[in-house]
């Protein structure tokens, strides 16, 4: 479909106040009068609480309130995590407020103080005395589910959920197969390490409701905080602001309920910023998993069958770890077409921190995996990355190991070749000791949320009697363009200028509601929601401008703030002006629009078969690497994306996507790894936890093709989280190109990586 | 043991001459942030691992999470929003934002004033050279790749860009 607005590259209109810093970050924020919290967090991973004693803290100077789980109207709650739909039991956790009886892991909130000052508070923590009783606890998922382990929460068993997928017979296949190769893979808990630490500010309106500003990416929370307080939800009230880095860390509550208890007690604002140590201590981590991959293939490359066992590290609490499992289960084979599929999934509870979504969102760790086992099934086949992975991926109307069949344009053969070729020629190393290797992976993520969650957005598009626009919804702005790309559409549906659109974001109260800015989910569902509403107006304005003009609706066009006859020159009216007819005839034009995403119906038992998600985004990485094999380290030399995007709505934007979505997996492949010891915290700082610099990586090519198949609007898909997806693949295997080690465990740091070429049998 | 007293520092921020009593401990990004209203420069650690709190003082490129406000005393300190009317700090901007060198933004104030200082120092350096000189500016969205880009436009004028649309 031809655009003039949708697609391009036009700067987002919040970069013009981001390069001047004037954005009012969460932090940045401030109110008269207002109090500074701190939160005192267990020492401990796993402890009983005998006593917690706040009597000295409470009469520590400039302390206001000093509250423990005690004083939390409701602090064990059944999280919903956002979405307003009733899934059930297997899908909800307990999200505790405050530690009460027993603490799970290090870090873990016991007692917030506020304060007149930073340092008062920080000071009355110190006097607050938590008598704890040391308990075992376990740190190992596998110990977890064993007979008789260490109970972490207060079920008698550690299991979160569990799910499978069976198709056809694969032990028949395996003994059929020519070629069976099995492998285990591990990859650790890592961090979002958003640069913006988790804060927010919280104050009583003068009507009473409880109103936090806050760095979110879900600004639906407001329910639970009200639940948490024990008042109706119309009470509470959340400005989201523009988010500094969310990739799911900021998806789970953070500060807010904290908040909101504080100022609820106090009746003065409070603000809560974490430090960064705070930040990597308190706030969810990537799952690590164990998966134990075994594929069975013919002579001929052909794929017969994949059996997959995956276990997750849910670490203490369950926040988000069933829907992730899930996305592993689905994801477990890969975008591959296999007749006998078998996969096993399950996550455990740990004395460790407690695991959620991260960009990648359960795709990301089996796409390691079975991207490693098909890259090492071509090697022994002598097959080339691209054929074996041609001859074995989806096609349009093949169907997942859950039975879906996926009817939509798939090109993934393609992407694989496009991305391959365009490394172009290998550079020679000559005889040196770094050799160069050269890497291909492939994946498939969903875009939108599980289909049984009854997903649905809206947006509000107003036309003022000026011809200026007034967008208000719901999203939550991490910096991706959300609030950019809606903006774009209704200037394409509207034939308006961008700089004549104003929008306004995230407020529970005042912009319609339009869900999280989680799951890939908001260009498709409030990119909808937001093209309904501004298609509406434009048939109304149309109507009249045909009545004005006695013209042909059909003929009529919105552009350059116009309505034009396309069959008559002559025939034009400025946009304005059919909105002042309107507005003179009572036709007020505005339109609130809702967008729902397609349902289906929850899973009932661990067997998980058809439809679990609306539509899947499909994407390559090639890159080469380069080998110090006297040290074992590896530098990325050139790297590749080529993704089927659909349709692009901002060119910048999504290509800062796939660039940001590489990196964050560079990372993931080469040098993150959160290091927990017996449920201890190791790195506590960006010293320690390292992310790529500039330094650290290349320039990365993107090559964005456009089928127009997607469910979002003009055909585009979701490219937040797939982006992320594959990089780690596609550069281990350019390890194994280049030194012939296999790396299983994530990151191949130096280290890793000279070992594993050491002990290569 | 108290540590009650206090420094009398005097500092011009963005041009403006600021008296003002500060703890010993306190960083000059905290006194910045606290006392003075100056929000642009931010706090992503706190132990100089991000560079999200860069500014300049005394016409060097500093982390201010590392500076003792104390050791402002009597100096110039110089952030993004002070730098309205330097043409190579706007220059910057318009190829961040033009580049979508800007995801959440975060990172964007201090990488701007590292991106500046880099400039007045190598007005034509390579893309390496960008790269290493921004090493010390964490940004966790973008990739740098963009932010690269627009720093070397800046460098190279609008005959190095791409036509974006
Ligand atoms: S806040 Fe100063 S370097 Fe991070
Ligand atoms: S744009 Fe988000 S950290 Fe750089």
């Amino acid at each position: 479909m031809k655009t003039s607005i949708v697609g391009k590259g036009l700067p987002k209109f919040d970069a013009w106040p981001k390069v001047k810093g004037t954005v009012v970050y969460a932090d940045d924020f401030a109110m008269p009068g207002m109090l500074y919290a701190k939160v005192l967090r267990s020492r401990y991973p796993a402890a009983a609480i005998l006593a917690v004693d706040t009597a000295r803290a409470k009469a520590s100077p400039g302390v206001k309130a000093v509250l423990t789980a005690a004083d939390v109207p409701n602090n064990n709650l059944r999280a919903k995590f956002g979405q307003s739909t009733d899934v059930g039991a297997q899908f909800e956790g307990l999200y505790r407020v405050l530690a009460e009886k027993k603490v799970r892991y290090v870090g873990e909130p016991i007692a917030l103080v506020a304060a007149d000052s930073e340092q008062a508070a920080e000071a009355a923590l110190d006097l607050i005395e938590v008598t704890y009783e040391q308990l075992p606890g376990v740190f190992d998922p596998v110990e977890a589910l064993k007979p008789g382990a260490y109970c972490v929460g207060e079920n008698d068993t550690n299991a979160v959920s569990r799910f499978k997928i069976r198709k056809g017979d694969v032990d028949a296949a395996f003994k059929a197969a020519d070629v069976v190769i099995e492998n285990t893979y591990r990859m650790p808990f890592s961090d979002h390490a958003y640069l913006e630490p988790e804060s927010g500010v919280a104050w009583i309106d003068e009507h009473g409701v409880v109103t936090i500003r806050v760095s979110t990416q879900v600004i639906e929370h407001f329910r639970t905080v009200a639940e948490v307080l024990g008042v109706p939800h119309n009470r509470v009230r959340v400005i989201g602001t523009w988010v500094g880095g969310g990739f799911g860390g900021k998806e789970d509550i953070t500060v807010e309920s904290f908040l909101a208890l504080l100022t609820w007690y106090t009746g003065r604002p409070v603000k809560l910023t974490y430090t960064r140590e705070e930040s990597l201590l308190a706030h969810s981590k990537r799952h690590p998993f164990t998966i134990r991959n075994k594929i069975g293939a013919m002579r001929d490359g052909r794929l017969v069958a994949a059996e997959v066992e995956l276990i997750a590290d849910a670490g203490a609490y369950t926040y988000l770890s069933p829907w992730v499992l899930l996305y592993s289960t689905v994801n477990a084979a890969g975008p591959y077409n296999i007749p006998n599929v078998k996969v096993d999934a399950v996550a455990a509870l740990t004395n460790n921190p407690f695991s959620s979504a991260f960009r990648g969102f359960g795709a990301i760790q089996p796409n390691f995996a079975y991207e490693s086992q098909i890259d090492e099934l071509g090697r022994q086949l002598g097959i080339d990355p691209v054929t074996i992975r041609e001859l074995n991926c989806l096609q349009k109307g093949d169907s997942l190991a859950t039975g879906y069949a996926y009817d939509r344009e798939l090109v993934l053969g393609e992407l694989a070749g496009r991305a391959w070729e365009a490394l172009g020629p290998p550079r020679e190393a000559g005889d040196s000791p770094v050799k160069i290797g050269r890497g291909l992976a492939i994946g498939m993520m969903s875009y939108g949320r599980l289909t049984f969650l009854h997903d649905t957005s809206r947006s509000y598009v107003k036309l003022e009697l000026d011809g200026s626009v007034l967008l208000r919804c719901g999203v939550p702005d991490l910096g991706a363009g959300q609030a950019q790309a809606l903006c774009q559409i209704v200037a394409e549906e509207l034939g308006v200028p961008m700089d004549k659109i104003k929008m306004y974001i995230a407020d529970s109260a005042l912009t319609p509601l339009a869900g999280t800015s989680t799951a890939t989910r908001q260009l498709y569902m409030s990119g909808n929601a937001t093209l309904k509403a501004a298609r509406e107006l434009k048939d109304r304005l149309i109507k009249k401008a045909a009545a004005l003009l006695n013209s042909s609706p059909a003929d009529l066009r919105l552009a350059d703030e116009t309505i034009a006859d396309a069959t008559a020159p002559d025939k034009v009216l400025p946009l304005k002006t059919v909105v002042g007819h309107c507005s003179s005839d009572g036709d007020e034009l505005y339109s609130e629009a809702q967008f729902n995403a397609p349902f289906t119906t929850v899973p009932v038992s661990e067997l998980i078969t058809g439809q679990t998600f609306a539509d899947f985004t499909f994407g390559a990485y090639a890159v080469e690497v380069a080998v110090d094999t006297e040290t074992g380290e590896v530098t990325l030399e050139k790297a590749i994306a080529c993704f089927d995007v659909g349709k692009t709505i901002n060119k910048l934007n999504a290509e800062g996507q796939l660039e940001g979505g590489g990196a964050i997996s560079v990372g993931y492949a080469l040098m993150e790894n959160l290091m927990v010891s017996q449920g201890n915290l190791q790195t506590r700082s960006f010293t320690e936890y390292l992310i790529p610099t500039a330094m650290d990586l290349p320039d990365i090519g993107t090559i964005m093709v456009e089928t127009e198949s997607g469910i979002g609007p003009y055909g585009a898909k979701g490219v937040g989280e797939p982006s992320s997806n594959a990089m780690a693949p596609a550069i281990t295997n350019a390890i194994r190109d280049a030194v012939g080690a296999r790396i299983t465990s994530l990151p191949a740091t130096a280290e890793q990586v000279f070992t594993t070429m050491k002990f290569r049998k | 043991m108290e540590f009650k007293q206090q420094v009398a520092i005097k500092v011009t921020v963005n041009g403006a001459d600021i008296r003002a009593a500060v703890a010993p401990e306190e960083s000059l990004l905290d006194f910045l942030r606290k006392q003075c209203g100056v929000t642009d420069v931010k706090c992503g650690c706190g132990m100089g691992e991000c560079g999200t709190c860069t500014l300049v003082l005394a016409g060097k490129v500093v982390k201010s999470c590392l500076v003792l406000a104390a050791q402002a005393d009597g100096r110039e300190v110089w952030t993004l929003q002070g730098l309205e009317r330097d043409p190579l700090a706007a220059r910057l901007q318009d190829s961040f934002a033009r580049h979508g060198a800007v995801q959440c933004g975060f990172c964007t104030p201090g990488m701007l004033i590292a991106a500046r200082g880099f400039l007045q120092r190598s007005p034509q350096p390579t893309r390496a050279e960008i790269r290493e000189a921004l090493s010390g500016n964490l940004c966790r969205c973008t990739g740098y790749q963009k932010i690269v880009d627009a720093v070397w436009a800046v460098a190279y004028g609008d005959a190095a860009e791409q036509e974006r649309a």
